[in-house]
């Protein structure tokens, strides 16, 4: 079998790991399409967000904040606080892009914490099939749910009564605990957990978690 | 105006963000002082991501159906249960706990 056909079925296998979760992720891109025009962003506003930012909790963040009145510096400010652990996340996972420079640019826009979190193999190893296959049909689902929301979203009632919102940390509870294998790893996330949890009533939202990256520091000096 | 400023700006950034590692590093190894920093990445923003998703809320902690939710999981995820059928038990969980709350 040639590189590429492995490529190939292991995209399929990365779609396949995040179904259930696209399909929360469909709604959740419904309601951000359908709060978005109710706060008089119009149709193509969140539409065109959701094609750029692709990422949930500060397109969230955005909306309610100028919903609220809040000014543009505020929106901005708060959505790319939330977004800034995708520094970290790229780094992470930098070795799996090649290629020219504008490929790599398009496809690390794929990386979203669940594709991310999906192509995680313990001790700093990461699958490129999965993170792009699982990407591929998250970014799909986001972009369509909020089409689908900003057009005609009121019949599609709230994700919360559905639960929706207790199915994210469920995720990544789920793909934490392999992690979880030695005791370095176990501190860390530890010491991780407890950062973001003091922090969460001080600062912010996005800034816990940037914050609890600084637990990483257990690993400095050491090979994993 | 307002609007288009913030999805502008916003969306610039994040591609940058998302790009920075892919873009500026590629496939050159990191120094071996840092390898075992970014070994630690996965757990540690996933233990943070655990903790902010169950019980962030606006500049409060909140606890809420979604604890019930992540308690389930936790059942399911020692009982090796699959995974779509974890997030589907930690949906069904949330929503029924904050339909009887």
């Amino acid at each position: 079998m040639s590189g590429e056909v492995v490529e190939r079925a292991s995209y399929r296998k990365g779609a396949r790991a995040v179904f259930a979760i696209a399909a929360t992720v469909w709604f959740f891109g419904a309601s951000f399409g359908l709060l978005a025009r109710a706060a008089g962003w119009g149709v193509l506003a969140p539409f065109v967000m959701s094609l750029t930012t692709f990422a949930g909790s500060a397109q969230f963040a955005a909306v309610s904040i100028l919903g609220t009145g809040g000014s543009a510096a505020a929106g901005i400010g708060a959505a790319v606080l939330l977004n800034a652990r995708y520094v970290p996340i790229s780094i992470s996972v930098a070795s799996l892009f090649h290629g020219p420079r504008l490929r790599r640019l398009a496809e690390a826009q794929l990386i979203v914490d669940e594709s991310w979190a999906i192509s995680s193999r313990g001790s700093g190893r990461f699958d490129r099939g999965l993170l792009i296959g699982a990407g591929l049909l998250l970014y799909v689902a986001w972009v369509s749910g909020t089409a689908v929301g900003a057009v005609g979203g009121e019949a599609l009632g709230d994700p919360k009564s559905l639960g929706l919102d207790g199915a994210f940390p469920a995720l990544f509870l789920a793909l934490l605990v392999p992690q979880l294998s030695d005791a370095r790893a176990q501190a860390a996330a530890l010491l991780g957990g407890a950062i973001a949890l003091a922090l969460i009533p001080f600062t912010p939202a996005g800034v816990p978690i940037v914050a609890a990256s600084a637990a990483c520091l257990l690993g400095i000096g050491r090979r994993p | 105006m307002t609007v288009w400023l913030v999805v502008l700006v916003v969306g610039l950034a994040t591609v940058c963000f998302k790009a920075a590692g892919p873009v500026l590093l590629g496939r050159r190894r990191l120094p071996d002082a840092l390898s075992g920093v970014v070994a630690l990445l996965a757990p540690v923003l996933l233990a943070a991501l655990v903790v902010t998703q169950t019980v962030g809320g606006d500049n409060e902690l909140v606890l809420d159906a979604r604890l019930a939710g992540v308690g389930a999981a936790a059942v399911a995820i020692a009982a090796r249960a699959p995974l779509p059928a974890i997030v589907v038990l930690a949906a069904a969980t949330t929503a029924l706990v904050r339909l009887l709350a």
